[in-house]
């Protein structure tokens, strides 16, 4: 008998090529994520480690001093070489020879923008000809303008110069910044809380004003009461406001007391307020343990600090706060509507077309553009549902919205509205992975339907709606491109929540991490000084949602090792 | 229409054998054939009877023109090779099987005289007085306590004396309160396979149901958890009525008083298990008791 002729075990059937082709696949996926993350973290990390300071004398008697930002090669164009003086052109060609026709240059952050107009500087390396690191060159972190970079000449005190060297302006500088520092936060405080306390009493003496007259005319009696208790509001406001300014100018004039005198790079003498100065240290002397506390003072004051500087300084604190809040009601929003809905499409709607309609409406919507959400959001809940509510509970304030305008309600209601999908699809999946066997043995206890689905099939399938939850939460924070219309605003002047009543303003504008990378990265005027905080920030958000995803697994292998069986 | 044949009864051992026709290939072409039904049950106060129950999943029917009796506080088995209906008709029996959308039935079913397909009749009600065990054990995720307290829950029971008081009973009843008596408040799924069915039980006699339905309970389990079920069963028995569905000959014969042999929907033979098992009427009804097929 004739046996039929066998392949051997060839390339083919043992599926080699597919193995490395699948695990081509597989690393190319992880070197891309693992790479994000890595540039991420490195560069979010870096940024607010306190770097030396270098003075560089160029060939044609310029000094600069500041951080080196970055360093580059790059290859000059034609037009470069005639534009440079012989002895200049001789020492670029020879570097350039030496690097492929490429020269090196060094972007420095010389700061001083009052003096120099500029923050940052190329410098070429064939121009140097000078470069040290000066013992006493301090970087001063100000309240405006960008950072500062001089060597202290000397300490003024009530007008009169009392240290003329480094060393003892410097001791006098630390002796002092402390008080100084304390004395402008009391200053801010009373700029916004007592301010605001007042402004806030006169308006809604106002508002009450204006909702009487028009509640009963300009005459009525109760018009007429209203309007005395405004007068008497605005007497009391005035005297209050004349008080928190007093104490203000007191604020100043004490802190005015102390100064110090600066030499720049460029020999000029500058004297700077020590009430400007947020913080200053000598670069170039410190040890590592000083520079883990400035990197740790500098991340304080970023998780907890409000923005200075059109947001490339200071921190990012109302911008995790609107965030975290937002999300906060998002979730409660959320949660509650997808959870129902997603209870009736499994568990009491007969299945057929309307129910498989819907389904597909349900993740087609997944499917759309964030972006029209917010325009959505926008024309629904700012324009028609925000402007009803203005007309029916605040006409006093109109034509200026209360809710008619995006705001954190609003904004989180979108994105509710982004992330209900991600709950219903999470929830039916979780319902219907109960098991049948539960449902049956409460229906042969007696149990009716809605104490089913209440008593075991809800606590059973808890797991996995809360992961669904958590997932929507972390795509929730994660997103940006809605709230640009629906009341993320670049900076916002108060927090959504604070002491005054109601104490939760739901109709606020707020800051939101997602846009306020957008803003650092694509909005600021100081981009070179931005970009790195865009990395920070960045880094910030994803830890943000990192934790959010790690909590989402822990949560629910706990509630597993609860509700599901190990032996079964 | 009536389908039931009463044989006469005779003296044991003499008992007319039926003449061995091909009921088994008859029922495969789709004949229906006639229940030899031995007269001893006519003796018995019923707790439940079918009368000529069909049942349909969607075009495919299921059972065929079934009557059977449940006595009073006597166990009565279900056997018959895997598909016959034997689950379906114990699942008939509260109307789990209402579930599906697909199910339609004929006839009707009597607890305790009174009507369960009737129109209008209160499923949940219904539900109340019975209580059923699971093929698997389907414990709730929660403690030993609430799952065993569950039917009274519902029923909006708070009173913290007589929870207690049943949940001692019934786990005394299930024979499982030493083992756990200590940590009711532990979670049901900690429990062994055994312990875990045990626990079913406890909660399906809670509500001191008049019957009891038991799915083959035993199917699940180990030899060591499945004597014990046996013996529960043999302690249950007097004060509860059970109909218990079992693949296990030996477990049928062990436990139950009276047996009924169900073959693709149809019911062949129904008796005292004894005579079932050692004398039966119909050649197919040995063959099987015997293991020569199914």
């Amino acid at each position: 008998m004739r046996r039929r002729p066998r392949a051997k075990a060839s390339v083919l059937a043992e599926g080699e090529p597919m193995i490395w082709l699948t695990a081509g696949g597989l690393t190319v996926a992880i070197l891309m994520i693992a790479g994000l993350l890595a540039l991420v973290t490195v560069q979010g990390l870096a940024t607010l480690w306190p770097v030396p300071l270098t003075r560089i004398r160029l060939a044609n008697g310029v000094q600069h001093m500041g951080e080196v930002a970055r360093s580059e090669l790059f290859r000059p164009p034609a037009a470069f070489w005639p534009s440079l003086a012989p002895e200049a052109e001789r020492r670029a060609r020879d570097e350039a020879a030496g690097q492929d026709g490429r020269l090196r240059r060094r972007l420095i952050r010389i700061g001083n923008f009052e003096i120099t107009g500029e923050h940052f500087q190329w410098v070429n390396d064939f121009e140097v000809v000078a470069e040290e690191q000066p013992e006493w060159a301090i970087v001063v972190e100000r309240m405006s303008w960008g950072r500062f970079y001089g060597i202290p000449i000397a300490f003024v005190e009530d007008g009169r110069r009392v240290a003329e060297t480094p060393q003892a302006a410097w001791e006098l500088f630390r002796r002092h910044h402390g008080e100084v520092a304390a004395r402008r936060a009391r200053r801010r405080r009373l700029e916004t809380r007592e301010i605001g306390a007042i402004n806030a009493a006169l308006e809604s003496a106002r508002l009450a004003l204006r909702a009487a007259e028009q509640r009963n005319g300009a005459d009525a009696p109760a018009t007429q009461a209203r309007r005395r208790a405004y007068e008497a509001a605005e007497v009391r406001g005035s005297n209050e406001y004349a008080r928190v300014r007093a104490e203000i100018a007191a604020l100043d004039a004490a802190n005015a007391r102390y100064r110090m005198v600066f030499r720049t790079a460029g020999d000029r003498e500058t004297t700077l307020d020590l009430a400007a100065v947020v913080r200053a240290y000598p670069a170039n002397q410190l040890r590592w343990i000083d520079r883990l506390g400035i990197y740790a003072s500098r991340w304080t004051e970023f998780l907890t600090a409000e923005p200075r500087e059109a947001n490339s300084e200071g921190g990012v604190f109302p911008a995790i706060f609107g965030t975290v809040l937002m999300t906060l009601i998002m979730s409660f929003a959320v949660a509650p509507l997808g959870v129902m809905a997603a209870l009736y499409l499994r568990e009491y709607a007969k299945a057929g077309a309307a129910v498989s309609a819907v389904r597909i409406a349900v993740n087609n919507l997944a499917g759309v553009p964030s972006i029209v959400f917010g325009v959505f959001g926008l024309g629904f809940f700012c324009y028609l549902i925000g402007a009803r509510l203005d007309e029916l509970f605040f006409a006093a304030r109109l034509p200026n919205p209360t809710f008619g305008k995006g705001g954190l309600l609003w904004a989180s209601m979108t994105l509710a509205l982004l992330t209900l999908p991600v709950v219903i699809v999470a929830t039916e999946e979780a319902l219907s992975a109960v098991p049948n066997s539960m449902r049956e043995g409460s229906y042969a206890c007696g149990a009716g339907k809605w104490q089913t689905i209440r008593r075991i099939v809800l606590p059973r399938a808890m797991p996995g709606i809360l992961t669904g939850m958590i997932l929507a939460m972390a795509r929730g924070a994660g997103e940006v491109a809605p709230l640009m219309l629906v009341g993320a605003v670049k900076l916002a002047p108060e927090l959504p929540l604070d002491s005054v009543f109601p104490y939760l303003h739901p109709e606020r504008s707020f800051m939101h991490l997602g846009f306020h990378i957008y803003d650092l990265g694509f909005q600021s005027q100081n981009s070179e000084a931005a970009k790195p905080m865009v990395f920070t920030t960045t880094l910030l958000l994803m830890a943000l949602i990192f934790a959010l995803n790690v909590a989402a697994v822990r949560l629910r292998s706990r509630l597993r090792r609860k509700f599901v069986s190990a032996a079964f | 229409m009536h389908s039931t044949t009463h044989l006469e009864a005779g003296p044991r051992g003499d008992t007319v054998r039926e003449e061995a026709t091909d009921r088994l290939a008859r029922i495969a072409a789709g004949e229906s054939v006639p229940t030899v039904t031995h007269p001893e049950i006519e003796q018995e106060p019923i707790v439940l009877e079918t009368r000529d129950f069909c049942l349909h999943y969607g075009p495919k029917q299921a059972l065929f023109d079934i009557n059977v009796k449940v006595a009073r506080g006597k166990v009565t088995a279900l056997i018959g090779p895997s598909g016959c209906g034997k689950s379906t008709l114990i699942r008939s029996v509260n109307r789990i099987n209402d579930l599906l959308s697909t199910v339609h039935i004929r006839g009707d079913m009597l607890l305790a005289g009174e009507s369960i397909y009737a129109p209008g009749v209160d499923v949940i009600g219904l539900r109340k007085r019975m209580g059923m065990v699971f093929q698997k054990p389907n414990p709730f995720p929660m403690s030993i306590y609430e799952n065993v307290v569950y039917p009274l829950r519902i029923d909006g029971e708070r009173n913290r004396r007589v929870l207690d008081e049943v949940c001692e009973r019934s786990l005394r009843g299930a024979a499982l309160w030493e083992e756990v008596k200590d940590r009711l408040q532990d979670n049901a799924l900690s429990l062994s396979g055994g312990q875990q069915q045990r626990l079913c039980i406890a909660r399906a006699i809670a509500a001191e149901p008049e019957i009891l339905l038991m799915d083959e309970p035993c199917s699940a389990l180990d030899p060591i958890a499945t004597t014990k079920i046996e013996n529960l069963i043999e302690q249950l028995k007097g004060d509860y009525s059970i109909l218990i569905v079992t693949h296990n000959m030996q477990q049928a014969a062990r436990t139950s008083d009276y047996t009924a042999f169900m073959y693709l929907g149809h019911l062949l033979e129904f008796g005292r298990t004894e005579t079932i098992f050692q004398t039966p009427r119909l050649i197919e009804t040995q063959d099987y008791v015997t293991g020569r097929f199914g």
